[in-house]
Order: C-alpha cells, then structure tokens, then sequence
C-alpha cells in the first residue's frame, strides 16, 4: 500500500514545496502535459503525489484520505476544529509566510489596539444600529482571537476576495486577511492594528491522524522521515 | 448511560412536577432565527451553535437554549403574571471538546412576575430544590446584582462605568479595563501619542468606510475626557476585589456585606434584596445556614443574567456538569424588548434530566 502525500497542485507554494522535498533527496515532480494533474516520486519508493488544492487538503487530511500534505498552517487552523486530534505538525517548511491581521481605516487614528477596536464597536453599534463588520474569510480564526481579547459588538461577513475592497464599497467597517508585505492593505488606506498577528503562518507538512497507518504505510513514513531528517 | 426514551420520561416526571405546582406547558420551535441569537450574544454563539441556513429564510439556529423563544412567545402574548415549564432539546456545538454531548434534554420552569420579583427568585430556586430533593445535591447561588450595583456606585465617569458594565460577563476583559481606569496599567499602544498630536486628524489620508469623521472626532474626545479623569482608587478596587471573592454561606456573606456597603453604599440597596430573598428562601424552607453564595457566580457563563443566579451540583461526580442552573434574566428581557420598549422581569432555571438519571442510576448501584 501506497503512502499519499498530498501537494498544492499549482504556483508558487507548489514549486518551493517541490523545491523542499528535492533538496532533501526526495525529487518530486509533475508528468504529462502542463494541464494534467499528475505528478512522479523519485528517490524514495511507496509514495504516491497527489495533487490538491492547498484549500482541500486539510480537509482530506482529517478524513484521512491522504496521510500526509503541504498547507498553510493557517489553513489547517482554519478549516479544522480541533486539529491538533485530526493532523500533527511534522515540519515547518520556512515558506509561503503570511500573516493573519486584522486592518481598519488609515483614518480611524482613534483605533490602534483590539481594545480600540472593540470600544469602537461599541459606539458604532449604538449609532447605526447594527453590528461592526468585519470582512474575511477566516471565521473561526478571527472568531477565536476576537473572543479571546473580549471584543464584542462585532460581526463577521463572509469575502472570499477583494477583501480589501470591502470597506470603500461600504459592505464591511474592518477586514481580517492574510498579508505578506501589507502592500494591497495600504494601497487601500488600510492599517494593521499594532499587536502580534492573529496567526503567524507557514507552509507546513502535516501527518493526518486519521489515516490508514499500517505496517507498510509506517515503513514508508520512517523512511521518508529519515530522508527528510524529521522525526515522525 | 441512559437512553432517549428514559431521558423523555423523566423529563416528563420533571416536567408534570411543574405543572402540578401551577405553570403552564410551552413549546418551542428547535429552528430559531440566527439574526436575533446573534444580535443578542453576538458572534460567538457561532461557536456554540448549530448554524443552518434555509434558502428561503436564511440562517437560522438549532435552539441553543429554550430562554430566547420563551420569552419571545411570552412577549408577544403572555398575561402576567406567569408561570412556564417546557421540555425539550437543547444543541451546542463543542469544537474544543468533542466529548460533550452535542444534543442535551432539558426541563425548565419561568416565572414572569413584575411585582414580586424577590419571592419568584426564592419560589424558582425552592421549587427545582425540591424537585432534585432525593439527590442531595450542593447548591451554590450568586447575585450579579451586587457586581452591577458596585460597578455603577463607583466614583468615575459614566463612560468607565458604561465601559465596565458592558464586560461584566468577560471577567478578564473587565479585569484589563479596571486595572487601567485604576491607573495600574498602562494606555493601549499608541494612545498616548496620538493624545500628544495638535490635530490627531492630521495625516489620517482619506475618510472611507461608514464610520465618519464626526464618530472618530467623539471618540478622540472621550478619550480625552479619560486621559483628564482621575483614577477609580484603590480603595474602590480593593472592595469590587473583595465583592468578587466572596465565598461563604448565605447568612455569614450578609454581614461580611454588611462591612463592605459602610464603605461602598451603592451596594446596600442589592444588599437589602439580598437580605429579603433569603428571607423568602428561608420561608420556603432552604437551609440558608448552610447555602453557599459565591461573589463571582455566574459571571463565566450566564451572560445577561443580572440578578440572584444559582447551580445545583452532585458533590460526589465532580466530572458531571451541573444538574441545574438557573437565575433572574431581566437584562436579557430588556435586550429582547427593545424594539417595543418591552421590559419583563424573569427567573427561571433548567434540570437535565440525563444527569438526574445518571445520578440515581449511581445512587442504586
């Protein structure tokens, strides 16, 4: 039996995640033609790549469709209640960082904390009557980080792009996005409240724990583990 | 661990106890609309609960608890005063810990009563005594009425006060915001510096967004207003501490209350109705000798409950939850009526039957 890693199927996480493996001896690479989602492991046997998503494979990770996969750690946090029970961390790739933030207009100068933030909340529901809105894609993520810092009076709205965006068209009063160099936040006359990230992210390769770990797919794991001079 | 029918019926003996004293039987749809629950407990009920959405109707909630619609159905068409039991199921979401049960059976008793709030508070808490009588259990009561009343006697600006009231139910963020009032933390991050600017507007580049430039001008003004204002003292400090510490039985708390109100005369009036209510409780015959009170009861976990809250717990099965919970809720009511300036004082408290069971179970064993 086969051991599945799966791998984004596409950019630059793709080529770095291949870069990763190559440079620890383990060459992987795509097959066929440009389009077709196939892909070849060389110098180690009994592994099979599959080509996903980085969005998905948390999910197939979790059902154990895959024993192993490269994704944001953000990802996994994200998409994955409880994922400490479901995935554990086997390596911390050192690419592909991004940081979850929570931004507000340039022109809030009264807002520099999460306790502005959620001060600010505060008034702006008693005045519009509705709760603050926060666009992102990260619900449970910014959901958590919220309830831990005691931010109230607040509500989250679902942008899967163009977050940024949100806050001119009026659909959203704050956003919460991933950033690398803060570039497009700015551009949109956007600041990052001043604090530590919501999550810190990286490319990571995880261990689903909810996959078939038998005696050949242990065999491959430690063998590839040692190749790559991991501890599994 | 018992099964559904013999959950249903013992809820049903809870539930004709109830009925015999007197309240009337209500139902409660299990779809509730997502928009008032998240209104009312703000995002984080997404969290707890089980969301699900209708294409018609949009979102809507798996019944997190039976609270919301009874008041509702109350609201909308109930004569006062009242008294309401209902049984049924209750569903949270655990995604932090996956070995509570997601879907829960519950018996409730309410009482919707303006005149007398004091004697519904000892009759609700005597009465799911009595219905839990042959367990033995330990209970333990609160008033967040002290907290409240502490919080609005002290000797700040309204703006504190409205600060410290509206994070009365987060301990910790009210902790933060009373260590800072009081002087003993420092300022938010950059605070200060922009305090310090002749015009903090100044380089802000271009107003977007629907919060406008007069909302973010008065709150530069409050927050100069807060810069000015002396610090909440520590004498002040020190007796909200001691409030919060609070851990004796009822008649020995009295007096130890008694001590703090000289210094803290906000309290004394929530200290008489405390005085009363154990009265009441005593007339009902509750040992009020041996009633534990804990000064931070309820604060955790039972957002807009304002008044006398309490629990019933099985001493010897630490790893169950509580058998019942329960407690006066008129700032929820007050939230709820807001559209229709609707203000209804309410009490009540909910048994799990699946843990009565489970504790007589234990009892033959």
């Amino acid at each position: 039996m086969t051991l599945k890693i799966g791998v984004p199927s596409k950019g630059r996480l793709m080529e770095k995640t291949f870069d990763w493996f190559g440079a620890r001896g383990v060459e992987l690479a795509r097959t066929g033609s440009d389009r077709e989602y196939s892909a070849s492991v060389n110098g180690i046997d009994g592994i099979e790549l599959v080509l996903l998503s980085a969005g998905e494979i948390p999910r197939e990770l979790a059902a154990g469709r895959i024993h192993m996969g490269v994704t944001g750690s953000d990802l996994v946090r994200e998409k994955l209640g409880g994922w400490q029970d479901k995935v554990s961390e086997l390596a911390l790739m050192g690419f592909g960082h991004a940081d979850l933030i929570i931004a507000v207009p340039k022109c809030w100068v009264d807002v520099n904390t999460l306790d502005d933030l959620d001060a600010a909340a505060a008034a702006f529901r008693a005045k519009h009557g509705f709760r603050l809105r926060i666009a992102t894609k990260f619900h449970r993520l910014i959901r958590d980080h919220l309830r831990d810092h005691g931010v109230a009076d607040y509500q989250l709205v679902d942008s899967q792009g163009a977050t940024e965006g949100t806050v001119k068209n009026e659909t959203a009063e704050a956003v919460a996005d991933i950033t690398s160099t803060g570039e497009t936040l700015r551009a949109n006359h956007l600041k990052i409240l001043a604090g530590k990230p919501v999550h810190k992210s990286q490319a990571t390769l995880f261990k689903s724990r909810n996959a078939d770990w038998n005696e050949d797919t242990r065999a491959t794991l430690n063998a590839l583990t040692e190749k790559l001079g991991l501890r599994a | 661990m018992a099964d559904k029918a013999q959950i249903r019926s013992e809820a049903a003996r809870l539930m004709a106890f109830f009925e015999a004293k007197g309240a009337t039987a209500v139902e409660a749809d299990i779809l509730q609309p997502a928009g008032t629950l998240l209104d009312l407990y703000g995002e984080d009920i997404r969290g707890r609960a089980f969301v699900t959405q209708d294409p018609i109707r949009g979102e809507a909630m798996l019944r997190p608890d039976f609270t919301v619609p009874v008041v509702q159905m109350h609201m909308a068409d109930g004569a006062e005063p009242a008294r309401y039991t209902y049984m049924g199921e209750v569903f949270r979401a655990q995604e932090e810990a996956a070995h509570r049960a997601a879907e829960n059976f519950q018996v409730g008793y309410e009482v919707f009563d303006r005149d007398a709030p004091i004697e519904a508070d000892a009759e609700v808490f005597a009465l799911i005594q009595e219905a839990l009588a042959p367990l033995s259990l330990r209970a333990a009561t609160g008033d967040m009425g002290l907290l409240l009343a502490a919080v609005r006697g002290l000797k700040t600006t309204d703006r504190r006060k409205a600060a410290l009231l509206r994070h009365v139910w987060r301990p910790r963020r009210f902790r933060a915001l009373l260590d800072r009032f009081a002087g003993r933390a420092p300022l938010p991050e950059g605070r200060e510096a922009m305090l310090a600017k002749e015009d903090p507007m100044q380089d802000a580049g271009p107003q977007i967004g629907l919060r406008s430039a007069s909302e973010i001008a008065d709150r530069i003004a409050a927050l100069c207003e807060d810069a000015a204002a002396a610090p909440i003292s520590a004498q002040e400090v020190e007796l909200l501490d001691d409030l919060l510490a609070l851990r004796e039985t009822t008649v020995n708390v009295l007096e130890h209350l008694r001590d703090i109100a000289v210094d803290m005369p906000a309290i004394a009036d929530a200290v008489d109705r405390l005085e009363t209510r154990a009265e009441a409780l005593a007339k009902r015959g509750v040992d009020v000798g041996h009633l534990d009170f804990e000064g931070s009861y309820g604060r955790t976990s039972m957002e807009y409950y304002d008044g006398f809250v309490f629990g019933f717990y099985a001493e010897t099965r630490p790893d169950l939850p509580p058998v019942a919970t329960g407690g006066r809720y008129d700032a929820l009511t007050r939230v709820l009526g807001r559209a229709k300036g609707h203000e209804i004082p309410a009490v009540g408290g909910v048994i799990r039957p699946e843990i009565v069971l489970e504790l007589t179970a234990g009892g033959d064993a």
